[in-house]
């Protein structure tokens, strides 16, 4: 069995790609991909020490999974709602640059 | 005697204020869509039904009088007031006085008012005056007389600056209310004494039980000297005289009800209805008497030097005012009702004639620019003739017998004996001279001698309409045969003093000097009134080139012009003193208060102007804070893990 301490590494590594992708693309796709990233390295991380928690014979093993799952169904929505406004976005001003839009805020 | 409304004829008097209160609320809420007379013939046909209710009370009234109570409007801790009327042969002869006047008053205003803007405004006052009158008088307690007290002054405020948009009538009114709001400190003080004292503040239970006190107690001596500085404030008495002269901005049918009903005369009334209580005061008594006979002097000379037709009369309200003040303060307290009374007719005449001449020359009121009226208005020249008689104290005339009760009554009073009785009575016998004086001075330069006024005015002058100059005619009629219900006591039948006797059940002891000497005095009061006369028809008939021009020069005429400084001292020391306070105040307000505020919502948009930078709209910004942000909490968390064990 592989340690948990790699599988947390690992979900480290791939969350940090993940934010650095949402602090430096510009283009909306990009840093929606990132964001799926980072939720995707916390899924890792979640399921890791769950499976750590089942195999030492705890009752509440089942909860790191279900998290993911929710996770995961929350992501699609997202992605689902968010492509849909990129998609509006992009006929307004054949464009997915966020900085652009930044005059939301008025 | 107690009874209820509908108990009898006399009962009904107690709605007289109700009638005038209804002519006012009408006039008010509806007069601006009633045409012009209209407003005027609803505001004299209250006065006048009010005039008939009284009465129908004078006629039919009880010998102890009528006291109605109606309902409990005050009932605080042991404190409990009713609404209450007292119908006696005090108040039913006030009543007469303000209604039957008020209603000619109403009568002439429909006249000297006609094409005004404010002719329902006008009358709407006008009536609201009427009732407040009314109440001040009828009432059964002290704080229901306050009421009316304070209903008369706004009353005159309202009417004062009638014409508001004139800024010199706006102040006027104003002071005339200031003024009357020191006098009131007065009447509050006295009443919150009152009650501590005595419990309560019916008129009737305190004057009983005022008689339980001992004789010049100080508590007593303190009440009446707060009641007489509230009634110096109403009554322009000295120190408070200066705003009456003023109050001459209003309409002239204004003045006449200020100067001959109820309002000015208010303060007579109150040390009236308080006599048991100030028999048992000496002290405040002779101060009440000394402050009249002063201020009686003293207006009397700044009417001398008066220009203004009607200035000369409110300073000759003072005066008499004055006279009405030594007598209630000599305990002469049904003298002081009588000249109260045919001060009310000839006072009045005076000031609707002086009115009539007014409307006629087109609004000017300089006695330099008039002279010769009287040959043009024969009435109203007629009619301010007999007035100027009976003021003057011209014998068998109505001022002549009641100035003589005055003044016999300050010289045989036995308490003035120790408070310089005497010279008491020399003063007011001169300032009787003075009247006789300046009353003639005022009647020649208006209505006789020569017409100091251009052609073109002179082609335009008329008589006034009938509806003014009837008023004039019953009130000249009045102010001849008002007298005679006050003849000389010693000699004749004296119908007011037995008639008040039951109504002001107050032990006072007087004098009763020999036939001989109450012949004597009369004649010196006859001799003061042909000094007076004869001297003004010396220098303005006799000697007189041009008198109009030599009016008031000089430093002593400068003076009497001025009311004797009085205006000044308080301009140079209250008025300056105040403003000194205020401008003070107001860079307080500028330097401290104002920016303060100012400051402290600079201060609110620079922080707001910084935390707008906060959101800029870039996403990535965002992000980054966060990020930034979870480092720094994870650093936080991890420094305490290394400082000391557990997570907390």
């Amino acid at each position: 069995m592989v340690a948990t301490e790699y599988y947390v590494a690992l979900s480290a590594i791939l969350f940090a790609i993940g934010a650095v992708g949402v602090l430096t693309r510009r283009s909306a796709i990009l840093v929606f991909l990132s964001i799926e990233l980072m939720l995707n390295a916390a899924n890792l991380a979640l399921v890791a020490y769950a499976r750590q928690w089942s195999s030492s014979g705890q009752a509440v093993a089942m909860s790191g999974q279900s998290a993911v799952f929710i996770i995961l169904a929350l992501a699609a929505a997202e992605v689902a709602v968010g492509l849909g406004i990129l998609v509006a976005i992009f006929r307004q001003r054949t464009s997915t640059d966020i900085d652009a839009l930044s005059e939301v805020r008025y | 005697m107690t009874g209820a409304l509908f108990s009898s004829p006399a009962s009904y008097a107690a709605l007289a204020p109700l009638l005038a209160l209804l002519g006012s609320l009408v006039n008010g809420l509806f007069g601006r869509k009633l045409r012009e007379p209209l407003p005027g013939i609803i505001a004299s046909a209250t006065v006048g039904l009010a005039f008939i209710l009284s009465l129908v009370a004078f006629v039919s009234l009880p010998e102890g009088g009528l006291s109605l109570e109606f309902w409990p409007y005050l009932v605080a801790g042991d404190l409990q007031l009713s609404l209450g009327f007292v119908i006696d042969r005090l108040s039913v002869l006030l009543m007469l006085v303000i209604t039957g006047v008020g209603f000619l008053i109403h009568l002439y205003s429909v006249g000297y008012m006609h094409g005004d803007d404010g002719f329902a405004r006008y009358f709407s006052a006008l009536n609201l005056f009427v009732a407040a009158m009314l109440v001040l008088v009828m009432a059964d307690s002290y704080l229901l007389m306050f009421v009316g007290w304070e209903g008369v002054g706004v009353c005159s405020y309202l009417l004062i600056g009638f014409w508001y948009s004139q800024g010199l009538n706006a102040s006027a009114a104003r002071k005339a209310f200031i003024v009357n709001r020191i006098g009131d400190v007065g009447f509050l003080l006295a009443m919150f004494l009152l009650y501590r004292t005595f419990g309560t503040l019916e008129i009737a239970a305190v004057n009983e039980a005022a008689g339980g006190l001992a004789y010049g107690s100080a508590l007593l001596t303190a009440i009446g000297l707060l009641f007489l500085l509230a009634a110096a404030g109403k009554s322009a008495q000295l120190p408070l005289q200066v705003w009456l002269p003023d109050a001459m901005a209003g309409p002239t049918p204004v003045s006449a009800l200020i100067h001959a009903a109820t309002m000015v005369t208010a303060g007579v009334y109150l040390v009236v209805r308080s006599a048991p209580l100030f028999a048992q005061a000496p002290d405040a008594s002779a101060t009440v008497a000394w402050v009249g006979g002063l201020t009686a002097l003293v207006a009397a000379f700044a009417a001398l030097g008066q220009t203004d037709i009607k200035k000369i009369l409110a300073y000759s309200t003072v005066s008499q005012l004055g006279f009405m003040f030594a007598a209630a303060g000599a305990g002469a307290y049904a003298a002081a009702i009588f000249h109260l009374f045919t001060h009310a007719f000839f006072k009045a005449l005076l000031f609707l004639t002086a009115g009539s001449a007014i409307h006629a020359l087109g609004g000017e009121q300089d006695v330099r620019r008039m002279g010769g009226l009287g040959r043009v208005m024969p009435l109203t020249g007629l009619t301010a003739l007999v007035g100027t008689l009976a003021i003057a104290g011209v014998p068998f005339l109505s001022g002549f017998f009641s100035k003589d009760a005055v003044v016999a009554g300050v010289y045989t009073s036995e308490w003035l004996r120790d408070y310089g009785g005497l010279a008491l009575y020399i003063l007011l016998l001169l300032t009787a001279a003075m009247t006789a004086f300046y009353m003639f001075r005022w009647y020649y330069l208006a209505f006789a001698g020569r017409p100091r006024y251009d052609d073109a005015v002179a082609a335009k002058l008329h008589e006034s309409p009938a509806v003014m100059t009837i008023p004039l005619l019953i009130l000249a009629v009045f102010s001849v045969v008002a007298g005679y219900l006050g003849l000389p006591e010693f000699a004749f039948p004296n119908w007011m003093n037995a008639w008040l006797e039951p109504a002001i059940a107050a032990e006072v002891r007087f004098l009763h000097p020999t036939v001989t000497v109450e012949w004597l005095l009369v004649g010196l009061s006859i001799v003061a009134a042909a000094a007076g006369l004869g001297l003004g028809y010396w220098v303005y008939h006799l000697r007189s080139g041009r008198p109009a021009q030599r009016i008031g020069s000089g430093a002593l005429g400068n003076f009497s012009r001025e009311g004797a400084g009085f205006d000044a001292l308080y301009r140079n020391t209250f008025v300056a003193a105040a403003e000194g306070t205020a401008s003070g105040l107001g860079v307080v307000d500028r330097e401290l208060v104002d920016r303060g505020v100012s400051g402290s919502a600079g201060v609110t948009g620079l922080l707001a102007r910084a935390a707008t930078g906060l959101q800029s709209g870039f996403a990535r910004t965002y992000a980054l804070t966060m990020l930034l942000g979870v480092v720094a909490l994870i650093l936080v968390l991890l420094l305490g893990v290394w400082l000391g064990g557990e997570l907390a």
